[in-house]
């Protein structure tokens, strides 16, 4: 029996805690964490699947994984600017307060 | 994984890169080593500084008396438990997963590099692009200040530099 089950069970537990954290939280900087995690649970199922695959001298789990860490460095940026941008303009972060488009 | 419970928010950061070294410690596990030291510089070192420095700039506006969850949180836990439920539910009664143990893949980085390199180069430029766009996005996004126009010499700068190229096409 292959411990890949596991990982997969690890993954969901990451992908569903990343999932409550960005719905239930008020704060735009906590709702951006819970996306890293999603992100994170989707790696670790490219890396598990990759590991125990039946080729993997193909490096594409490897790869796609790499890409998608440069994708959600660039997403993070970019997140975090734009929680600054309106913590600046509405003086919170809280994003049940957030809910004028135009300012 | 308490990452999203606690209240104070640089506890959460903690927790979180707690959680990012498991995960580079998973990859180390599962024989990714290249992919496990990314995470480790990636995560555990620049994004959790991301997170940390955007959370004490935009300190002060929480109170210890806000309530820290957001209006609709019991269907956004649901909604969680849902997903879990039907993810776990079809990893079980799934038909697909091996069952044997394939021997472990001796990948050396160079390999890595090799195809990054050659197969994947244009994926490579692209990436580099996109993170280069990201960043110029990230540092005019988070440098705008309406209110007060020009407060210091950078912001002048940066304030300057695109509207030079107008006054200047129309003479």
């Amino acid at each position: 029996m292959s411990p890949l089950p596991g990982y997969l069970v690890l993954s969901s537990f990451l992908f569903a805690i990343g999932l409550a954290g960005a719905l239930i939280r008020r704060n735009a900087i906590l709702v951006l964490v819970g996306i890293e995690l999603m992100l994170n649970a989707a790696n670790l199922n490219f890396i598990a699947f990759w590991r125990f695959s039946e080729h993997p001298e193909a490096l594409t789990g490897i790869l796609f994984v790499i890409f998608s860490i440069a994708v959600a460095a660039a997403e993070a940026a970019v997140g975090l600017a734009l929680v600054i941008s309106i913590y600046r303009h509405y003086k919170t972060t809280n994003l049940d307060q957030v809910n004028r488009l135009q300012g | 994984m308490a990452a999203v419970g606690m209240r104070n928010l640089v506890h959460c950061v903690l927790a979180l890169t707690l959680a990012f070294a498991g995960l580079a410690a998973a990859y180390l596990q599962l024989g990714a080593q290249f992919v496990g030291f990314v995470q480790i510089l990636v995560y555990v070192g620049a994004v959790a500084i991301l997170i940390v420095f955007a959370i004490l700039l935009t300190r002060g506006s929480e109170s210890a008396n806000t309530p820290m969850l957001s209006k609709g949180w019991i269907s956004g836990v649901l909604i969680a438990v849902l997903v879990l439920g039907v993810l776990i539910y079809a990893l079980a009664s799934s038909s697909a997963l091996p069952r044997g143990i394939p021997p472990a893949p001796d990948i050396a980085v160079r390999q890595v590099g090799d195809a990054l390199m050659r197969r994947f180069v244009l994926p490579l430029e692209i990436v580099g692009l996109l993170l280069t766009a990201a960043l110029i996005g990230g540092v005019i996004i988070a440098m705008q200040e309406p209110k007060k126009p020009a407060a210091s010499p950078e912001q002048g700068r940066a304030q300057r530099g695109p509207t030079d190229p107008t006054t200047h096409s129309h003479p």
